[in-house]
This record gives structure tokens, sequence and C-alpha cells, in this order.
């Protein structure tokens, strides 16, 4: 027997012998959702993801994050629309996160700071065409570039942005913030060629020695409104105005200036005409404002500005410094229909801003090309009918912005490498795969959406927006500087814990706390936890009590 | 809340730890080294919430005063799933007292240990409701009254739960148990008995009384580690909700003790000698409807006729709670 302490009887035991994780019909796991503003955005970009390391303060390496997706951080943190917003659970708590001043903020952070992005150097790389150096073309290109293909860009324009530079007015998009962005992607050892105009895409093709071809020429051709005008009366085309003004020859507007049309193109040329020194700047639109295609934020802004706004009408006619209006009524439909009923409406110039068409007159020779609507059409790999050429922006897609381009980019980028590596090297190899040899990687499967009701929004503090300082309207009005200033380091910082984390751990130790039964084990700083199911009882307090979703009950089996 | 809020932060003060709080900022119970005084393996019920009290308690005191602590247990729930022979849970010295002399065993260690001049050595004495406000009250008054060197932690699950529900001096009006069924006029346990034990408490004047509950971790922890740097009598009154006795998922065991919190029903305070000096505010105010209807014990008061007679009573006491500790206001 055993040598015990006085009146020690009985030999003890741990309890550790008992393993109660036999008592359980149901286990925790822990799963990762996917955030409702990665599943938002149209760039696909993992913003949790950056966010997770801007929260650090780890600023360069959230930058790196955000550039696996987005070769420009510091335009979209300027132009995007920023869907993830809109999509962002801790709008129901407070406000929306502020996701694109922190990328801005990140953007700006890796020109100061001269940041750069590693090349591959992989055993076979490609020769690619990309055709445009708009925000889709610069896009693949950097993601094609990245995995060590080789990319040339043909730009018809005597400079690189597409409508970056020559749609949207400097006081949303600096142009040094531009440039800089586009010069680090020239600097990876992307080949601009400017001012060469692609007049025959089959010539370029054959002459070229590419594997593939990237069409990203945009739309850039301004539709036409018919509009009796008598003689003296002055219109332009909104996209040619925002062109002349992005090169810094100011067009003569007058004093009293109307827009047509109801888009953000519409919006932006209101505004460069108020800028231009217009007193008086009308946008005349056919439907209502709910009905207008400009986005809100856009609206909104405008409308700060002192644009003013006439719905319901249209423009019958054009004479000197008078437009003839009739005023419109919406149908059972939405559409508007005429009413009869006219006015006048002083106006020294006429900007029509009724939608852009793309040029699709280089394509004529491309046997066999799916088109129709005035779009290129592709399959889900981002490839036209005719093999190895891709195309995207807008001359294949109905949403026309920047974000939506630049992951179109990155989208055809992944299709095309994959497009080359499994020999689709149609200009070199003459026995080149067809289209229907082309076996398209399998999409990874999506997360499910981490929604409000999957969060313990208790554990969240309540914490304001940081609302971006605005310049004061008089120096909007008058000058091209940027009128959304950013963030300094503190409130970026500040704005990136506001991040609910959603549906991804971020190591609070909740489960790890609260467990009864000790049953959860920390793995250390990065590694989350695992769970014991030994002792685990399956009571789901953790699942409860975990802030951001990150853990989900499943029955067992039997 | 006496403790320090963290402000602007992704989980402010409330969740257990973060990796964007610094070290000091996080709880005992985020380390990796805790020292888990009840460890794995122990037979509590799912979603027991005494069983994660009494870790945070003892984890914090150990924390506190290097792991120098002994602990003493009443009879009850915490010590019959704890120490079923051979088996043991505990991973910290501990006595098993009978029911209701908890507080003297936690004396007599005290004395002992001030005889061997080994005073760096603390005591704990933990008993749930039945131990302390019912059998135990009498070594416990006495306790508080020599100011012996203890800590006397109350896990109060409000019944007598390991012997199967049956109602104690802590039980609330109108909650069902094995003794006060819900039946008659007045459904559940009668109006206007039971022992309100933080205030007894306060009544002797004691260096230090608190409240709390296993929902808030960062202010349990405070109040524990607070407590250990006292000598004398010391009292901490621990809200630990039941999933069996109360009839309510095992889940919501934590989500419970907030809502007992939010409601006012349960006020979360700290005394010393006698006087409030803190109290730890409401943050966003609820209807004791939102607690009670998660607990089958109240579901006589829902169906088959709703009961907005007792409702209304039980709302009428919280807010009593709220106006006589100033529950409201900025934290």
């Amino acid at each position: 027997m055993m040598e015990r302490p006085f009146a020690i009887t009985l030999e003890v035991g741990t309890s550790r012998a008992n393993k109660t994780g036999g008592w359980r019909t149901q286990r925790p796991v822990y799963v990762d959702r996917l955030p409702p503003c990665n599943d938002a955005c149209p760039a696909g970009e993992n913003i949790q993801g950056w966010l997770y390391r801007a929260e650090e303060g780890d600023y360069e390496g959230a930058w790196r994050v955000s550039m696996e997706d987005n070769p420009m951080p510091a335009v979209m943190g300027r132009v995007c629309y920023h869907n993830c917003e809109t999509a962002c659970n801790r709008a129901n708590l407070d406000e929306a996160v502020g996701i694109n001043a922190v990328e801005r903020f990140l953007g700006d952070r890796a020109l100061t700071g001269g940041w750069r992005v590693e090349v591959e150097q992989p055993d076979l790389a490609g020769r690619v065409l990309v055709i445009g150096a708009g925000p889709s073309g610069l896009s693949a290109a950097y993601h094609l570039r990245r995995r060590g293909h080789e990319v040339t860009i043909y730009e018809a324009s005597t400079a690189s942005g597409g409508m970056m530079r020559f749609g949207i007015p400097a006081y949303r998009l600096p142009r040094n913030v531009l440039d800089g962005e586009i010069q680090r992607i020239v600097d990876m050892g992307v080949g601009i060629e400017l001012g060469h105009k692609v007049c025959d895409l089959m010539v370029e093709m054959e002459g070229g020695g590419y594997d593939a071809v990237y069409l990203a020429t945009g739309a850039e051709i301004a539709r036409n409104a018919y509009i009796p005008a008598g003689d003296s009366a002055r219109i332009l085309d909104a996209l040619s105005l925002l062109r002349t003004t992005a090169g810094m020859t100011y067009p003569q507007l007058g004093r009293s200036v109307v827009v047509y049309g109801g888009g953000n193109t519409a919006m932006d040329a209101a505004r460069t005409a108020k800028r231009l020194g217009a007193s008086e700047a009308i946008v005349v639109y056919r439907r209502t404002r709910d009905r207008m295609p400009a986005h809100d934020l856009e609206v909104e802004e405008a409308l700060e500005e002192g644009i003013k706004m006439r719905w319901l009408s249209t423009i019958k006619k054009a004479g000197a410094e008078k437009l003839l209006l009739e005023k419109m009524e919406l149908d059972a439909a939405g559409f508007p229909q005429p009413t009869g009923e006219f006015e006048e409406l002083e106006a020294d110039s006429v900007v029509l801003a009724v939608g852009e068409e793309a040029d699709l007159s280089l394509l004529q020779n491309v046997p066999g090309l799916d088109m129709s609507g005035g779009m290129v059409h592709v399959d889900s790999t981002m490839m036209t009918s005719y093999p190895g050429l891709f195309a995207g922006g807008d001359i294949s897609q109905a949403e026309r912005t920047v974000t939506a381009a630049i992951g179109n980019g990155k989208k055809a980028a992944r299709h095309i490498d994959l497009w080359l590596k499994s020999g689709g090297m149609w200009a070199r190899l003459p026995g080149a795969p067809s289209k229907e040899e082309h076996q398209p990687a399998p999409a990874g499967e999506r997360h499910r959406i981490a929604g409000w009701g999957d969060l313990n929004t208790w554990y969240y503090s309540d914490a304001p927006a940081t609302v971006r300082p605005k310049l004061d309207m008089v120096r909007r009005q008058s000058t091209f500087d940027e009128v959304v200033l950013g963030l300094d380091e503190d409130n970026a910082l500040f704005e990136a814990r506001r991040c609910l984390s959603c549906g991804n751990c971020f190591e609070c130790d909740n489960c790890y706390g609260v467990c009864p039964d000790n049953a959860v084990v920390k793995l250390g700083t990065g590694m989350r936890y695992e769970f014991d199911y030994d002792y685990c009882k399956g009571c789901g307090i953790c699942a409860a009590e975990c802030p951001c979703g990150a853990i989900e009950m499943v029955l067992e089996e039997t | 809340m006496a403790y320090r809020q963290v402000k602007f932060y992704q989980t402010g003060s409330f969740a257990v730890g973060g990796r964007l709080l610094d070290t000091p900022e996080r709880t005992v119970q985020s380390g990796m080294s805790r020292t888990n005084a009840l460890t794995l393996g122990h037979r509590a019920c799912q979603g027991c919430g005494e069983a994660l009290g009494a870790r945070y308690v003892l984890d914090a005191a150990m924390h506190a005063t290097g792991n120098k602590v002994i602990a003493a247990n009443a009879t009850g729930c915490l010590e019959v799933f704890t120490t079923p022979y051979p088996e043991t849970s505990w991973q910290v010295p501990w006595l098993h007292s009978v029911f209701g002399n908890a507080a003297a065993v936690g004396s007599g260690i005290a004395a002992a240990l001030r005889a061997k001049g080994q005073t760096d050595i603390r005591v704990v004495a933990q008993a749930g409701d039945g131990g302390t406000v019912d059998i135990g009250i009498g070594c416990l008054s006495g306790m508080f009254e020599r100011n012996d060197d203890v800590l006397f932690v109350c896990y109060d699950n409000e019944a007598y739960m390991n012997t199967g529900v049956q109602r104690s001096g802590s039980t609330p009006p109108a909650a069902r148990t094995a003794t006060t069924e819900a039946v008659g006029e007045e459904p559940g346990n009668p109006w206007g008995q039971g022992k309100d034990m933080p205030r007894i408490a306060m009544a002797h004047e004691i260096p230090y009384v608190a409240t709390a509950t296993v929902a808030e971790l960062h202010d349990l922890e405070y109040k524990v580690e607070k407590a250990m740097e006292y000598r004398g009598a010391r009292y901490i009154h621990i809200l630990v909700p039941c999933p069996l006795g109360w009839g309510s998922e095992p889940a919501d065991t934590i989500r419970l003790a907030r809502l007992a919190k939010e409601t006012g029903i349960f006020p979360v305070f700290e005394a010393e000698k006698g006087e409030v000096v803190a109290t730890s505010k409401i943050r966003s105010k609820v209807p004791v409807e939102d607690y009670l209807s998660l607990q089958r014990r109240y579901a006589h008061l829902f169906k088959p006729a709703r009961r907005d007679d007792v409702i209304d009573a039980i709302q009428d006491s919280a807010d009593r709670n709220i106006r006589r500790f100033g529950l409201l206001g900025e934290a």
C-alpha cells in the first residue's frame, strides 16, 4: 500500500479521468464566414482581412492584403462607391465602418512610403497584350505581371488611366495620386505604349506574338440625344467637357449651364461646370431622384455644392440662351411620358450626359466574336468566344464603375494565367487547345455570409464613425482641390478598430474564457483556439458569446 | 463601473481578452497560464454558471496572491460535482466542510495560518446560496463580526439545485421550485420573504462587500483582486445562472447573468464598511420580461394566462434596485 499523509485513507485521482465529452449531443466548431463587406466588394477585396492588420497598426501588412486584389488602393479609397459600407453590419449598431477612408489612408501611406510589390519568377511566363490602360486594363496587367507574365499595354490616348483620368474630375481624384499608383505598376515591369491606337485587333494579335489578349478599351463614346437646336445654341458632351478639364484647358461654358442626364457623369459634369465659374449649374433629368442612376453620395455632394435639379423634364429645343423643357410624368411602369406642358429655362450651354458607349470597330475582323447590344460577351472565365481573347471592364459589363473594372481585371488575370498554364498559348503553339478543351479551375467554395444575426453585439463598444473633415463649401466650389480629406493615423486606427470582424475570429478570448468546462484550448497569438472534445459538453456558451459568429453548433452524429 | 473601461477598441472591456488590449488590460482568464483552479472533467451540468464562477474567482485570487490560496468549500453543487470519489477537479488546496460551516472552517484556517506566522497564505471560503444565506448564515455572521481574514464567496443560483431545486432564502419571488410550485393565487415563491445577503453583509460593516455576475468578467476579477488587498472579513456575492434549476438553455447562462444586471434585477456594486462606493451602471436598460421569459421557472407568468400583475411587481422591484443603487447614468 502506498504511503499516504496522516488521516488520508483514500487515494485521490484527478477528474481528468472523467471524459465528459461523452455527454455531448452537439459540438461547437470554428468557422470562417464571409463578411458582408467582402461579399459586396466588386473588386473582391478581403476587406475584413486588411482591417484586421490595420487594427494592429500594421499598415503595410494591411496594404499588402489589399494589394492581393486591388492594385490601386489610393485611387479606390477616393472614387469607389463603397458597396462594402452599405453592407457593413456595424451600420445596425451605430454607423458603418469607414472602410473607404481607411483604404485611402493605406493607399496614401504606400505612396509616401514607396512600398513595392514583389514579382514572381515562374518557370514559364506568357506574353500578354492588354488593350486600354484604364482601371480594368491596369488591374489585369498588374495581376498578370505579379504572376510573372510579360505584359504590354497599348493605350490610344496620350496618358494612361482611362476614365480615371478623363472621366473623373481632379477634385475627386488628384492626379498625383493616380500617377503614383500607375507608376508603381509600370515599375513592376509593365510596358505601356501610349498613343498606340488599335484599329484592327486581328492584326495586332497576329503580328505581336502574344499568347493572350485582354481587351479593356472601355466605353468612351458619349451617347447622343437628338435636340433640335438653333445655330447659336452651345451643346457639348460631358465626356469631352471632363476630358478637356483634365487637360487643364478650361472650356467657356457661360454663366448658366444645363446638364442633361442623371448618371454619375452628369453629376461630375455639373460639379465641374460650377468649378469652371458657372453661377448656375442645373441638372435636367427626365425621371425622379430615386430613379437616378447616379450614386446617392454624388447626388448629395452635388446638392451640397448648390447644384440644382430639374426632375421629370426633357429638353425639347435648345436656342440661344434659352431651352424649352417639357414636363414629364411617370406612368404605371415607371417610364416617363410627355405631358404637353412646356417651360423655358435660361442656359448658356447644354452638356449632354446621357450615357457612354463602347467603340467596337477594332473587333470587326475577329472571327465569330459574340457581340450584341454594344457589348462584347464573355463566359464565366472572362474569355470571349474567340480562344485566348479575354475582355472586361465597361466594354463587357453593365456595372460601369472603377471598382467593378478593377475587379474584372483581377478576375480576367486569374483566368488568363490559368489559360496560359494549361497550355493555351495559341500564338506560339499551333496546336493550342480549343475553348472546349480549356478547363477553367473550379471556383472556390464561398463561405456562408456572416449576417447581423450571427453576431453577439453586446461585446462591441459604442463608437461613432470618424467623420472625414470636408473642405469648406466655398473652397470646394471654386477649385479642383480634393473635396474629401483623409484620415490621420489616429483616426484611421480608430476607424479600423471599429470593424466587427464579422464571421472571422479576431482572438478576443471569449470562447476560451466562458467555457465552464475548460474545454477550449488557446493556441497563442495568431493561432486562434481549438476545442478539446474529450471534455466539451456541448453547452453552446462559446457559440452564444462569440462576438463575431465564428463558432457554429452542429449536431453530433448518432 | 469601478474598473477602468477601455474605450474605442473593437470589444471594449466586455470580452475576455483580445489581441488589441495591453496585457494588464486583459483578464486573468484570457491568459494561457491561468491556473485553472477548477480543471477538466468535473461533473457540472452543461452550461453551469457556478463552475464558471468558481474558476473565475479562484484563478483571480491565485493570481492576486502568487497562488497562495487555501479554499474551504461548503457542501452543495460545487462540492458534489467536483469531488466524487476518487476524483477531484481542484488544483488548489481545498477542504470540504459540512453544509453550514464553511465560514467557520475558513476562520479556523486563517487562525491556524496566523498562529504559524504564514499570513502570506490567504483563505477563500465558498458556498452556494443555501450554504450562505440559510444554513451557513450563523457561522458567516460570526466570521463577519470577528472580522476574520477570510474572503467568503457566495455562488448564488437561487435555490438548492444539487438536491432537486428546493427553495432557498435567495430564491426570487414568483420563481417556481420543487417546494414552491406554480399553483394558487400567488404561484411560485411567495413575496415578502427571502434575504438580501449582500446588504446583510454590509450591515456588519466589514471592510469589503461586492456583487458580480459571470457575465462581466473584468468586473468580477477586479473585485476578487481588490478583495485580496484587504485584511479582514470580505464578502462577494456572485450571480451564477443554473440551466437545470432555472429551466434555461445551457447556452444562455451568460446571457441571463447579463440580463439580470441590465434589467436591474441583480444590482452590481461595491461597498466598503457598509457604504456603497461604486455601482456598475446599466448599459442599456431592458424590461424584466426579457429576463423572465427565457426561464421555465417563470413560465407560469406567461401561460396559460399572462400574469401582468406579477410581471409588473417584478419590474417594480427591479426599478427599486435601480433607484436604490443609482444603476442608471454614465458609467
